[in-house]
C-alpha cells in the first residue's frame, strides 16, 4: 500500500462507471481484484455455498473490495405472467465526493487523492473501526489478516503509473469501465448516453445512482441501474454521519450547562452552615 | 425509518467500549462532583472531593487500557494524537473520535495533577515533597486553583458526554436516529459518580448526613433529567422502533435491558431516595447500587442494541 506523505499534483477525477445492464456474473472483477491486492481468501479457498443465487461472496468487507450482486427476480406464479430476469451488479467503494469515512477518521488514515479518490493507508490506520459505521453503504470493514479498516483504493498503485485498476481490466463485457468522470468524453457523458440509449429500447427504469451531487455531493464510482437502488441494496438517500454533529453537540453543551447548575444548586453548602463558625480553611 | 441507515456495518465496538463508556462517565463525573465540592461545598466536604480525585484519574486511566485493547493495532494508539509519517499533532474537530482523544488527554492531565494533591491526606501539609506542587495548584493559588477546577471540571464534562456524540454520529440505526445520547451519557455518568461516592463514602464513613443528603438531592435531579431524556430518546428513535424492521428478539432482548434500565436503575432509586425525610444510608446505598447497575445496563443497552443490528439491508431493500 502507498503512503502519501505529501499532496501529489491533483489531477482529473477519475472513477468508475458500472453498466450493470451487461454483467454477465462472471465474477472475473474479484478475482482480479483479490489477485491485484493480494487478499487472502477467507476459507482456504472453500467458498462455502451461501444458498443466495450464486453469491457466495455476500458483502463487501476488508477482505472483499469487489462484489458481485445477483438479484433474481422471478415470479411466483407458475404462468409466468410476469417478466423474470436475474439483475447482476459488480459492487465496490463509491469513492464518494464527500466522504463519511473521511469526516469520522481520527488518524488521518483515510486521504483523498489526486484523482480524487479514497484511499485508506494501511500503516496509519490503527483499527478504531470509526469509518465502518460511518460508510453508509457498509463498503468498509476489517482485513483480518492486517488489522486495520480496508477497502477498495481504486487500485492507486496501478493508476499512478496509468493503468486501469484490475477489476476492469479483467471486465469481459465492459460493464466496469474506469476512466475520467467528466468532459465529453467523460465517463459521466457516456453514462448518459447508455441511459438514453436503452430508454429508447423501452427500458423505462433506466437510470444513473451516484452520477449528479444529490448522493453526498457524487460518487466517483458510480452506476447504471434498472431498478429502484434499494434493490440492488443501495440506500435511495445516504446521509453524512456528520449531519448529527451539530445537534448532538449543542444538546450535549446544553446538557453540561444544566448539569452544572444543578450541581452548583444542589452541592452548594448553605450559606448560614458557612457563617456558622466553620473555617474556610482550603489548606486543610 | 431511513433505510439508507440498514444498508450500513457494526464497527465491532463492544465490551471494551461499553466498560470504557462506563469508567469514563464515573471519572468525568467524579472530577466534576469533587471540583465543584471544593468550589462551593464546605471543609467537611473535603473528604468526599478528596475521594473524587482519587477515583477520577485511576478511572479514566482504566478507560484508556480499555480503548487501547479494543483497537486493531493497539501500538498505534498514539496516532490518534499525532501524524504519524511527519509526528505532527493531529486534530480534527468533526471527528469526535479525534476531538475525544484530545478531551481526554486534556482531561488526564487535570485528573492526574487533582490526583497528585489528593494523596496528602487531610491532616498533612505538605511544605516540601515532590507533592506539593500540585496540592498548592488544586488548593493553594487562590483563584487560578478555582480556575483550574472550572477548567478541569469542563474537560471531566466533555469526558462523560463526547462518547455520546460520538455514537450519533454514525450511520447506525438507533444510533444516528437520535442526538440525544450524549445529553443522556452525561446526566447517566454523573449519577453513576455520584453513586460511586456515597457508596465509598458511606462505607469508609466519609460522609456526614448534610452531604449525604446534598448528594441524594444532585442525584434525584440527574434521575429526574435521565428519565425526561429517556422519554424523548424514545420518541426520536420511534420511527425505527415501530417500522417493523428489526427482529422481534430484538425488542424482547434489548427491551427487557432498556426496561431494567428505567425500573431499577432510575425510578427505583429515584424512590428510594427522593424523600429526603425517609432517607437513610442503607436506602442510599442500595439507590446507588441500583444506579451503578442502571447506568452499566444503559451502555450495554446503548452500544449493543445496534452493533446486533446486522444483515437486515435485504430486509429493508425489499
Amino acid at each position: 500500500m502507498a503512503t502519501m506523505t505529501q499532496t501529489p499534483a491533483r489531477r482529473e477525477p477519475h472513477g468508475f462507471f458500472t453498466d450493470t445492464t451487461v454483467c454477465i456474473g462472471c465474477k472475473a472483477c474479484e478475482v482480479a481484484c483479490k489477485q491485484w491486492n493480494q487478499l487472502a481468501s477467507e476459507t482456504g479457498g472453500q467458498q462455502p455455498l451461501s444458498g443466495d443465487s450464486y453469491d457466495n461472496t455476500q458483502r463487501l468487507d476488508g477482505m472483499n473490495w469487489r462484489h458481485v450482486k445477483f438479484i433474481e427476480q422471478f415470479s411466483a406464479d407458475p404462468q409466468r405472467t410476469q417478466q423474470s430476469r436475474w439483475l447482476m451488479m459488480s459492487d465496490v467503494c463509491k469513492h464518494c465526493v464527500r466522504a463519511g469515512c473521511i469526516e469520522v477518521c481520527p488518524t488521518g488514515a483515510i486521504i483523498r487523492t489526486e484523482f480524487d479518490t479514497v484511499v485508506i493507508q494501511a500503516d496509519t490506520c490503527n483499527g478504531c473501526r470509526a469509518c465502518i459505521s460511518a460508510c453508509p453503504f457498509g463498503v468498509i470493514d476489517i482485513n483480518e489478516n492486517a488489522k486495520v479498516a480496508q477497502k477498495c483504493t481504486l487500485c492507486y498503485d496501478r493508476t499512478t503509473i496509468g493503468e486501469q485498476p484490475a477489476c476492469s481490466k479483467a471486465c469481459p463485457t465492459a460493464s466496469i469501465q474506469y476512466g475520467p468522470l467528466n468532459g465529453p468524453n467523460g465517463l459521466k457523458a457516456k453514462a448518459q448516453e447508455r441511459v438514453q440509449q436503452l430508454k429508447e429500447q423501452g427500458v423505462d427504469q433506466a437510470q444513473l445512482y451516484g452520477a449528479d451531487d444529490k448522493i453526498v455531493g457524487g460518487l466517483n464510482s458510480f452506476y447504471l441501474l434498472v431498478d429502484r437502488p434499494q434493490v440492488y441494496g443501495l440506500p435511495e438517500n445516504p446521509q453524512l454521519p456528520s449531519r448529527n454533529l451539530g445537534p448532538s453537540s449543542a444538546l450535549t453543551t446544553v446538557g453540561a450547562a444544566v448539569m452544572g447548575l444543578l450541581g452548583l444548586v444542589s452541592l452548594r453548602k448553605k450559606r448560614m452552615d458557612h457563617f456558622a463558625g466553620q473555617p474556610a480553611d482550603r489548606e486543610r | 425509518m431511513t433505510p439508507s441507515e440498514f444498508f450500513t456495518v457494526a464497527p465491532h465496538w463492544t465490551w471494551w467500549i461499553v466498560f470504557y463508556f462506563f469508567v469514563g462517565g464515573i471519572a468525568g463525573g467524579a472530577f466534576l462532583i469533587a471540583a465543584l465540592l471544593d468550589l462551593v461545598g464546605g471543609p467537611e466536604d473535603r473528604q468526599v472531593s478528596r475521594m473524587g480525585y482519587l477515583i477520577a484519574f485511576p478511572a479514566i486511566s482504566l478507560g484508556l487500557i480499555f480503548l487501547v485493547l479494543d483497537l486493531n493495532q493497539p501500538l498505534r494508539f498514539w496516532h490518534m494524537m499525532l501524524e504519524n509519517h511527519t509526528f505532527m499533532p493531529s486534530f480534527k474537530w468533526y471527528s469526535p473520535i479525534s476531538f475525544g482523544s484530545w478531551i481526554i488527554a486534556g482531561f488526564q492531565a487535570f485528573a492526574g495533577i487533582a490526583f497528585l494533591a489528593a494523596l496528602v491526606g487531610p491532616g498533612d501539609k505538605p511544605r516540601s515533597g515532590p507533592l506539593r506542587p500540585f496540592h498548592k495548584i488544586v488548593y493553594g493559588m487562590g483563584f487560578l486553583s478555582k480556575l483550574f477546577l472550572i477548567l478541569g471540571s469542563i474537560f471531566a464534562l466533555g469526558t462523560a458526554g463526547y462518547t455520546g456524540i460520538l455514537l450519533t454520529v454514525t450511520n447506525r440505526p438507533v444510533w444516528a436516529n437520535t442526538n440525544l445520547m450524549g445529553w443522556l451519557f452525561l446526566f447517566s455518568g454523573v449519577s453513576t459518580a455520584v453513586a460511586t461516592l456515597i457508596l465509598l463514602g458511606i462505607r469508609r464513613k466519609a460522609i456526614g448526613e448534610d452531604l449525604l443528603h446534598r448528594l441524594a438531592r444532585f442525584d434525584d435531579w440527574l434521575l429526574i433529567g435521565e428519565l425526561l431524556l429517556i422519554v424523548a430518546f424514545l420518541a426520536s428513535i420511534w420511527e425505527i422502533l415501530s417500522s417493523g424492521v428489526l427482529p422481534a428478539t430484538w425488542y424482547t432482548g434489548w427491551g427487557l435491558v432498556f426496561a431494567f434500565v428505567v425500573i431499577a436503575g432510575v425510578l427505583a432509586p429515584l424512590i428510594l431516595t427522593i424523600r429526603s425525610r425517609s432517607l437513610t444510608r442503607s436506602s442510599a446505598t442500595l439507590a446507588a447500587v441500583l444506579v451503578l447497575l442502571g447506568g452499566f445496563a444503559l451502555r450495554l443497552v446503548a452500544v449493543m442494541s445496534s452493533e446486533t443490528i446486522h444483515q437486515l439491508e435485504r430486509v429493508a431493500g425489499g
